[in-house]
């Protein structure tokens, strides 16, 4: 699904990732843990495509396809996600209408004809209760006035419409409350399946409790300084990123 | 970004092509000698059959104009206009003897209107609006007519409310523009070719739209619109115009004058989506559009409420305005101007209070992309007399690129000490974060682009026609392509 060789990226000069190695296949989840800097969002970021970021060396192959050469789009309409940590405020534009507009963009560029009106409004209703998203909540202007937990919500809802094959949640735990988190892992869990594959980026065992991934990575300074099962993540939790990374080096 | 270039190149290689309705018509025309002088008013005046008192008043209006200088205020960059260079009166030939059917319009007219989406034809005509289309200089077709006429309502070319109804026109025209009141206006007065004339009886509720469709097809052609509406007491009336024009390499000139009366209680909604040819790119060709619109709260009560969405013209030079003069009356304004490339606005409103506990309010919003210009210009004046006035303007811009420009020129001119004035403004560029969070959805740049602006410009579409909101929308997002990098 996900194969990243040998990446370094740097932004405005500074190097951030130095040599990272990460092969992510179907139907697996994967989580990716470490301290403050270490690079984890750069990695979000830089899989996504935003701009800004230099690739010095490296590969990322992406089902087949070279996934350097695509546009943000491109990438997210072949079914790479990103769960962003901090969502984006949209005023003027209603929920469920960007909703609406990203599932039609995927479905152009898939061919299909746009989605019916009828049967768009049942699957985000029924998804949207899931949640604990109200219908009134799909009303109102994306992101804008949402608390933390609200917007985090929002995202997972995104990522159960639109169902992607690659999904990267960047540090979608952070600032939810117990409840919040239960729901949020819910909705990720009942999305998993055989045909699509998570990278879960977290500093928190906590979240790994709910969504159980199959393998466990520490990054330090912008390589993966260790990887293990989901003991790896418990024994991080006991000793430390400091203390795992003096191991590892 | 490679998704930026990228879209940008695509809408190069389209060239022009993203303004779908800058194809032209051939036909044969009647067009009045080139140039302006006193032969070409009474030449206007006589294709119409046009009483004497109206032939005075253009031939005055005539007189006002050689005195007047060319209005100097705006932020504007107007090259001369070599006003002898310009025909005034452009009418297919086919309309001489005016058609009595649909059946008789010259098919290639009624093709026109077709292919911009406005069938004329009864069995096609949009469901809950009547249109009048105007070619060039003359009016070619009002639908509806027949059930707007059973209300009482008159809706019809301004050529023919002169034939037909001269008390109302002579009674209210030049009644809120003044012939004198700068060089534009008193052009329009004097070789105005055609618009609409609306008049709601009292107490009736105008139960469609009533819609204007202006086309420019002849080459070098001015248009002199002359729309004129009337609210009688207690009535209600939505109207829109649309316009669009050919691409040619040439500047055409567009001067309209636009005149509204509401008499007590009243409300009359005008709501314009202008989408004139911009002109290319490098800023070549396209429309100069000079428009006087102004409506009068003559009565108490009474309400005037303009919503404009403009997009298209090389230039555009618009203050639609409101006097309140009934007690308790209210104005309202709601704008988006949108230029890209080379395109130059300068538009705003004008609230002028005379009237007690009157209200009006601004929201206004300019998108500015490419090299493009945009200024906000606004004045609200409180009279003396007008105590417990309130107003509140917000006037809000937003920056595509770096080559652009937004201007903000509130005047505030308050002679009330009880009156309560309130303006605020913004201007940001847009948002990059906001830009890649909605394409890493699966949008595309420009639809991103689209859909961030239509956000931005939410308050102002919500007031237009549900008919023609869902066309704003599109316009917004296609006037913005290739604006992102």
């Amino acid at each position: 699904m996900l194969k990243i060789d040998n990446l370094h990226v740097s932004i405005e000069g500074k190097q951030i990732i130095k040599g990272l190695n990460l092969t992510i296949n179907k139907g697996e989840v994967h989580a990716l843990m470490g301290p403050n800097g270490s690079g984890k969002s750069t990695l979000s970021y830089v899989l996504s495509g935003k701009e800004g970021y230099e690739i010095d060396k490296g590969a990322i192959e992406y089902n087949g396809k070279n996934l350097l050469d695509l546009d943000v789009d491109e990438r997210a309409n072949l079914g790479l996600f990103l769960a962003f940590q901090y969502p984006m405020e949209i005023p003027g534009v209603q929920t469920s209408f960007f909703l609406k507009t990203a599932i039609n963009s995927k479905r152009k560029f898939l061919g299909l004809p746009e989605v019916d009106a009828l049967e768009f409004a049942k699957l985000i209703r029924s998804q949207a209760e899931d949640l604990g998203i109200s219908s009134e909540m799909l009303k109102r202007d994306l992101n804008v006035n949402y608390s933390g937990g609200e917007k985090k919500k929002q995202e997972i809802l995104q990522m159960s419409i639109l169902k992607p094959d690659m999904a990267i949640l960047d540090e979608t735990d952070s600032g939810l409350d117990i409840d919040a988190l239960r729901i949020v892992s819910e909705g990720v869990n009942k999305l998993r399946s055989k045909q699509n594959s998570f990278l879960v980026i977290t500093h928190y065992q906590r979240l790994l409790n709910y969504i159980k991934p199959d393998y466990v990575h520490i990054i330090a300074d912008g390589r993966i300084v260790k990887s293990g099962d989901f003991t790896l993540a418990l024994e991080l939790e006991e000793k430390g990123y400091e203390d795992i990374s003096k191991i590892a080096s | 970004m490679a998704a930026t270039e990228q879209t940008i190149k695509q809408v190069n290689s389209l060239g022009n092509s993203e303004y779908k309705y800058g194809f032209s018509t051939e036909l044969d025309e009647i067009k009045a000698p080139k140039g302006l002088s006193e032969e070409t008013v009474r030449f206007i005046s006589a294709q119409k059959n046009e009483p004497d008192w109206m032939l005075d008043w253009r031939l005055n209006a005539f007189k006002v104009f050689n005195k007047l200088p060319k209005p100097n205020w705006a932020k504007l960059n107007i090259p001369d206009i070599d006003y002898q260079d310009y025909y005034y009166y452009s009418s297919p030939k086919s309309l001489k003897d005016k058609p009595k059917s649909l059946d008789e319009i010259d098919p290639e007219i009624l093709k026109t209107y077709e292919k911009l989406g406005i069938p004329l034809k009864e069995q096609k005509i949009l469901s809950g609006v009547a249109v009048d289309a105007v070619f060039d200089s003359v009016s070619v077709a009002t639908t509806y007519k027949k059930q707007l006429n059973d209300l009482g309502i008159i809706f019809c070319s301004i050529s023919e409310a002169i034939q037909e109804h001269p008390d109302l026109v002579k009674k209210y025209i030049g009644s809120v523009i003044p012939v004198s009141d700068h060089s534009f206006a008193a052009l329009n007065s004097a070789v105005f070719t055609d618009g609409s004339f609306v008049y709601i009886p009292e107490g009736v509720r105008c139960p469609v739209e009533l819609s204007t469709y202006f086309r420019i097809n002849a080459i070098n052609t001015g248009q002199f619109e002359r729309t004129l509406i009337i609210a009688d007491k207690n009535s209600y009336v939505s109207y829109l115009e649309g316009c669009t024009a050919p691409m040619r390499d040439e500047n055409q000139l567009h001067a309209a004058n636009v005149e509204l009366i509401a008499l007590d209680n009243a409300e009359i909604k005008y709501s314009t989506v202008q989408n004139w040819y911009p002109g290319d790119r490098e800023g070549k060709g396209g429309i100069y559009n000079f428009v006087t619109k102004r409506g009068v709260c003559r009565g108490n009560s009474s309400k005037i409420s303009w919503t404009q969405v403009e997009t298209g013209s090389a230039i555009t030079w618009k203050y639609p305005s409101c006097i309140l003069q009934g007690d308790n009356s209210k104005g309202e304004f709601y704008s988006v101007a949108i230029t890209n490339n080379k395109q130059q606005a300068d538009t705003g409103t004008k609230m002028i209070h005379l009237g007690k506990n009157t209200s009006s309010k601004i929201i206004s919003k300019g998108i500015s992309a490419g090299k493009a210009q945009n200024t906000y210009r606004g004045l609200v004046s409180i009279n003396s007399r007008a105590s417990n006035s309130r107003n509140f303007t917000q006037c809000d811009s937003l920056l595509i690129g770096n080559k652009c420009g937004a201007h903000t020129v509130p005047y505030i001119e308050s002679s009330n000490a009880d009156s309560i004035i309130e303006h605020e403004a913004t201007t940001s560029k847009i948002n990059e974060d906001q830009l890649f969070y909605c394409m890493q959805r699966g949008l595309n740049s420009e639809d991103a682009v689209g859909l961030i602006v239509n956000g931005f410009c939410k308050e102002v579409l919500q007031h237009l026609p549900m008919e023609f909101a869902v066309e704003a929308q599109k316009l917004v997002a296609i006037s913005l392509e290739g604006s992102v990098g």
